[in-house]
């Protein structure tokens, strides 16, 4: 009984340690470390939150996204030198937003329309986005400005999560609340979602109902793309004010990785981001604390080393959308 | 070059088009299949003449005659003295990058690892060569056997992984990526940096000694020698051996491989313990033959571009040699290009994508030959199992 309880929430259980054991270092370290550990902990999960509901729209109509990486780093380079060169932020963000919906499309047009294999297909979007960011690379260049920040009224009163979450906030991670509410409602409460879930799972059936299968994979695969751009143009213009070669380091698989262990549910998802924020927090804590010794190489790797533990776990426990990874043909089945 | 298909992989094509697939072997379709029924030499020469188009676009944009760019990089990679030994030289880790792709591909597993596996061999070998450097050829071969086990060990933690616990390989093998990079940076910084390396800024690991290093023998790199050898071994596995059949077994169908009592945990492990030492001999070489030492850039885009070398060779193990030569010819040449033009080397990253993304078009075979290409398989397997 027990244990059959501790093996259905494996998951939660870790999650819930980990934050306990953020709780304990925040309790341990200094006074006034903590609003600022979690302040770093939810600034790490925005990107991951937007990019892993780019892979929960993809997956749920039944499109792999690996190439989250790709689409994320080519926004970031868009939008960086977009606002770079026209030395305005917002034709940055509309340049990084926009990128990230032409490869959206285009992972779209070629896993549906061309029924390429769509793990393929992800792996050339990000071959070719570290190949055009670092041809077309220029070093020393800046942003015009900052990204303004701002508190939210009301809600930045709240104790703890205020500070965190409302208080010197930037769009990004208002949208990325906001996404994750909208996504979650819209997959389960709405038309579309009903839709886009039926195609994910058992396209015949939705096609017998009269739905147009390719089409709501297009168009989902698609409009996902447009929030990867913003993850990506959160990463150059908001979290850092700088483009770097492969400066998304890994947060689209990581996204993937979340995903997976948000069992392809938007708001589990953002749990799940918020978790990874803490890992990555806790870790760069304990360093600067000098309360282990560990170098910093090794403690950057840990949130990989987490992913994999936490898959090893959680794997097999979640199910993913049946017809994921497979193209759709009229009339195949 | 044999393109003889094996039983395998004739099981693996997708059936005749009144036998309509089921829902079970929907789900069982891998890469494997679907770059079978979708490439050809045809199809290989259009993506490339389509990539040198792309290519001189972005050439004539920066102002350089495209065609002067091109012979700069042939002659560069080919006829300057000593540029076709580097071109080998960069060939070698390149053919083995690609079988390291191309063996979990046989059996349906996609190992985007090369490039972790690759660094960790390479950090091992070097290591290993130096500590052993005095026993000279001796030691050139323990360095080998170290990069080649430190490689393996990579690949078996995802191999492992998807066997028993069903974790995707994709995931498994970018985290490991990483963390091989990081793990090897912290070596390579703190315990096992050279003296001498401390103060001029550069982290590097001792240099091996002369007797230890992996050169060349009448102008052909040895590690070369040893790529070859070790792709024409994987072909004759994969073809003539028992173990070749169960691996296009596993790969072809998982239910026929279970029900004729293969052991599909074992292969899969297996698969990715072979493609990750493969990754990782050719990380030992780049530091025995190249660099002689340890830099954190050892792997530079070695491990990316087996991917590009697999799927263009489409999972065939001799195929990787003319496969990895054309990528060899393209980074030596592109160095040189730099040299002569100032053009990016980086645009024979878009050139080897856009080679890529048209090998594995359905549509341009079918564009080209008419056929039914539209009868796509899928290709990946699910995530969460």
């Amino acid at each position: 009984m027990t244990t059959e309880w501790i093996a259905k929430n494996r998951t939660t259980l870790i999650v819930t340690v980990v934050v306990l054991v953020a709780a304990y270092v925040f309790y341990y370290a200094e006074n006034g470390i903590a609003p600022s550990m979690y302040t770093s902990a939810w600034g790490y999960a925005i990107p991951l939150v937007l990019a892993a509901l780019v892979g929960v729209i993809g997956e749920r109509s039944g499109v792999v996204n690996i190439g989250i990486e790709g689409q994320m780093l080519v926004a970031a380079f868009a939008g960086f030198f977009a606002s770079a060169y026209s030395g305005s932020l917002v034709v940055g963000v509309l340049a990084g937003i926009g990128s990230g919906l032409i490869l959206g499309g285009f992972l779209a047009w070629t896993t549906v329309r061309w029924r390429m294999d769509q793990i393929i297909a992800g792996v050339v979007l990000n071959i070719i986005a570290t190949g055009i960011t670092s041809f077309y690379y220029k070093p020393g260049k800046q942003l015009p400005g900052l990204m303004p920040s701002f508190d939210v009224p009301i809600l930045s009163k709240i104790p703890l999560f205020g500070p965190v979450f409302f208080t010197g906030t930037s769009i990004f991670a208002i949208l990325a609340i906001l996404a994750a509410l909208f996504v979650h409602f819209g997959l389960f409460h709405t038309r579309w979602g009903l839709r886009t879930r039926s195609v994910g799972e058992y396209p015949s059936a939705a096609d017998t109902a009269g739905i147009n299968v390719e089409r709501q994979r297009l168009v989902n695969v698609t409009l996902a793309g447009a929030l990867a751009g913003c993850a990506g143009v959160y990463l150059s213009m908001d979290a850092s004010s700088s483009f770097e070669r492969n400066m998304v380091a890994g947060r689209g698989f990581l996204a993937l990785a979340i995903m997976i262990m948000g069992a392809w549910r938007p708001l589990r998802a953002f749990v799940m981001a918020i978790f990874f924020g803490f890992i990555n927090a806790v870790a760069s804590q304990l360093q600067q604390s000098g309360n282990i010794d560990l170098p910093p190489q090794l403690t950057g790797t840990l949130p990989f080393v987490v992913t994999i533990i936490v898959l090893a776990i959680a794997a097999g426990r979640v199910r993913a959308p049946a017809a994921v990874g497979q193209p759709y043909i009229k009339g195949d089945e | 070059m044999s393109e003889t298909p094996t039983v395998a992989e004739q099981a693996a094509a997708p059936p005749p088009i009144d036998g309509s697939p089921s829902d079970e072997q929907h789900s069982d379709r891998q890469p494997l299949a679907f770059l079978l029924t979708h490439q050809s030499g045809v199809v290989i020469i259009v993506a490339l003449v389509i990539a040198l188009a792309v290519g001189a676009v972005l050439i004539r944009l920066q102002g350089v005659a495209p065609l002067y760019a091109y012979e700069t990089l042939i002659k560069q990679a080919l006829f300057v003295p000593g540029g076709l030994t580097r071109t080998l030289q960069k060939t070698a880790p390149l053919v083995l990058t690609g079988l390291a792709v191309v063996l979990p591909l046989r059996v349906g597993l996609f190992n985007i690892g090369g490039q972790g596996q690759l660094i960790f061999g390479a950090m091992f070998g070097a290591w290993v060569a130096y500590a052993a450097g005095g026993y000279g050829i001796l030691g050139a071969a323990l360095g080998m056997l170290a990069g080649i086990v430190a490689g393996a060990f990579v690949g078996w933690i995802a191999g492992v992984l998807k066997a028993t616990r069903g974790v995707h390989e994709v995931i498994t093998t970018i985290m490991l990526n990483y963390i091989a990079a990081g793990v090897t940076w912290w070596l390579v910084t703190g315990p096992l940096q050279a003296e001498g390396s401390k103060t001029s800024g550069i982290p590097q690991t001792e240099l091996i000694p002369p007797d230890a290093q992996v050169g060349a023998v009448a102008k052909i790199p040895i590690g070369f020698v040893i790529a070859v050898v070790l792709a024409v071994a994987c072909w004759w596995m994969l073809s003539r051996s028992t173990l070749g059949f169960r691996f296009n077994t596993v790969g072809a169908n998982k239910h026929a491989a279970r029900y004729a009592g293969i052991n599909i945990n074992w292969i899969v492990t297996l698969s990715m313990v072979l493609g990750g030492g493969l990754a990782g001999l050719a990380g030992a070489l780049e530091a025995e033959g190249t660099l002689y030492r340890f830099e954190p850039a050892v792997g530079g885009t070695l491990g990316f571009d087996g991917i590009t070398i697999a799927l263009l060779a489409r999972a065939n193990p001799l195929a990787t040699i003319p496969a990895a030569f054309l990528v060899g010819v393209l980074r030596t040449g592109a160095a040189g290009l730099q040299f002569e033009t100032g053009i990016a080397p980086e645009v024979v990253d878009v050139l080897l994508a856009t080679i890529l993304l048209m090998v594995s078009i359905p549509v341009l075979g079918k564009w080209i030959f008419r056929s039914r290409a539209d009868k796509v398989s899928a290709a990946s397997t699910s995530w969460g199992n």
